[in-house]
């Protein structure tokens, strides 16, 4: 369907329409002080905070790479979450407000402990009572199972968000596309979530920076991301002030400038 | 306007209820619409108008009877898109999709419904455009048009689809007064083209330039029908009576 393409590199170039040039967010300051502060720390002092920060660096990497690749997954899980709400169908209905209800009653840091130590402890006896050798050998891969935590939990947050989103849209649109004799596929697809898209662009830069943070939680299930490494290093040189003075920052550094391309993207994606 | 022909609307003693049959929408309307007419549909606020306009092309579905439009009957999910795809709707609230210009809410039914290309969507986009009287809107958003202008693309973007029946549910209604009659020439202009119409509307104007036949719904039943000039000047139900004289003043 070439012709459908068209219409969807439409939209966004409608997205990317350039009128009048754009103003630089004044809050770029206060990344900048941030980023400042951490260079005059690490020139100034240079021991400890230049080998902390030589440290830390793979750790903030790891972060970085944890909470995109789950971030990612949950716009998925969650989009399919938010249909599923929407969903006539009390069957898929049911099963996705289970799900939506079981999630947010419990703390992430439980569910992370679970995916990480309950849930290979479940596979393996399972492969034991059922005698598959591959599940008995299952072992959880660190990152592979935080990613997973951290997507089931948050999936379920954006699910709730993808439904606000399309429930927001009024029901005439609905009616309009379906008298036109679109599917509701292509309802969906063409006029519901493109719309919706607009709608929940600021709760969904929300939930990302506030997945930023929750990363921090994947290190009690030993992923050697940037606050791990941070305890690692005060367990070695007992200096605690440093320490967290200088990952506070690093995080700081990394929510401010993620806030700040949010707001870039809700301002673009108004402009018309 | 009864020729032997066939009808293309056949509505036959449909009930609708709401809330678990607490509303009682329908209560057995039978109705054939033929090629070519125009049918008026006129009647108190909640008799039941835009109920039996939308189980034309099942945006609500019946409790009992049958409707079949232009040979097919509204059962299956396929029939159904066939219907709508013949059916264009023009609906009070215009409901156009306001994150597509005026062009591409013309054009993308044609393209993802009836699979034409991007040039040929675009060439009968302007075409009907220019038929509406705004060919210079054609890049504007929907929030920068009046709202007569998003009525008339209303009714360009239903007409992309070569319906062979309109409905048309109280289009002039959320207009201001100024407005009004740019869109009903284009609908006045569009029934001496012999588009067969099915409108609610309590315009004067276009029943008496249009209309072959007007009806008086009242509680979810047909109270009478007759031509325009008849149910106007000479009315025979009570209710009817009642009912005009409430509206004419
Ligand atoms: N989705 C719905 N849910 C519940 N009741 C409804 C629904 N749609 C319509 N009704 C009820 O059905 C009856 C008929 O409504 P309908 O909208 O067809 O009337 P109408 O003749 O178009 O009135 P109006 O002139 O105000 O538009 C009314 O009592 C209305 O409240
Ligand atoms: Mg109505």
């Amino acid at each position: 369907m070439s012709e459908s393409k068209d219409t969807s590199q439409k939209m966004f170039q409608i997205l990317g329409n350039e009128t009048a040039p754009q103003k630089l967010d004044p809050w770029w300051w206060l990344v900048g002080v941030v980023v400042a502060i951490v260079a005059v720390l690490v020139v100034a002092f240079p021991d400890p905070y230049r080998s902390m920060l030589v440290f830390f660096l793979d750790g903030m990497g790891i972060s970085i790479y944890v909470t995109m690749l789950s971030f990612i997954l949950v716009l998925f899980v969650g989009l399919l979450g938010g249909l599923g709400r929407v969903s006539k169908n009390p069957l898929v209905h049911g099963i996705t407000t289970l799900y939506v209800e079981v999630v947010r009653g419990i703390p992430l840091l439980v569910q992370l402990l679970f995916w990480y130590f309950a849930f290979p402890s479940v596979i393996q006896s399972i492969g034991l009572t059922l005698n598959i050798v591959a599940f008995q050998k299952y072992l959880a891969d660190p990152i592979g199972m935080a990613v997973m935590g951290l997507v089931f939990c948050y999936a379920a947050y954006m699910s709730e968000i993808y439904r606000a989103g399309i429930q927001s849209i009024a029901k005439g649109q609905m009616e309009a596309a379906r008298s036109l004799g679109m599917t509701k596929f292509q309802a969906m697809r063409y006029v519901i979530m493109p719309q919706a898209f607009r709608v929940i662009l600021p709760p969904v830069g929300n939930e990302f920076i506030a997945l930023l943070k929750d990363s921090s939680l994947v290190s009690v299930v030993a992923v050697a991301d940037l606050t791990r490494r941070g305890r690692e290093y005060m367990a070695a040189h007992f200096n605690p002030i440093q320490t967290w003075l200088l990952i506070g920052l690093l995080y700081l550094v990394m929510t401010l400038i993620a806030s700040r391309i949010v707001t870039w993207v809700e301002k673009k994606s108004k402009m018309e | 306007m009864k020729t032997e022909k066939e009808p293309i609307i056949h509505i036959e003693n449909v009930h609708k209820h709401f809330k678990e049959g607490q509303v009682r929408a329908l209560n057995g309307v039978s109705l054939d619409v033929y090629p070519g007419e125009v049918v008026l549909i006129i009647g108190p606020s909640g008799s039941g108008k835009s109920t039996l306009l939308r189980c034309i092309n099942r945006l609500e579905d019946i409790n009992s009877g049958h409707i079949e439009v232009d040979g097919i009957p509204l059962t299956t999910a396929e029939n159904i898109n066939a219907v709508r795809a013949e059916t264009g709707m023009v609906f009070q609230q215009f409901n156009l999709f306001p994150h597509l210009t005026v062009l591409e809410n013309i054009c993308l039914a044609q393209q993802v419904v009836r699979k034409r290309s991007h040039q040929e969507a675009e060439s009968i986009a302007m075409e009907l455009l220019a038929k509406v009287g705004i060919p210079e809107k054609a890049h504007a958003y929907p929030g920068q048009l009046s709202g007569g202008q998003q009525q008339r693309v209303a009714i360009a973007r239903a007409l992309a689809m070569n319906p062979k029946i309109m409905l048309f549910d109280e289009p002039t209604s959320a207009l201001d007064p100024e407005m009004i009659q740019e869109v009903l020439d284009v609908m006045i202009q569009l029934a001496k083209e012999g588009m067969t119409m099915v409108v609610v509307s309590h315009e004067m104007g276009f029943a008496r330039a249009a209309a072959d036949r007007a009806i008086l719904m009242d509680d979810g039943v047909i109270v009478e029908e007759a031509t325009p000039d008849e149910l106007f000047e000479h009315p025979k139900e009570e209710r009817t009576k009642l009912f005009l004289s409430k509206v004419l003043k």
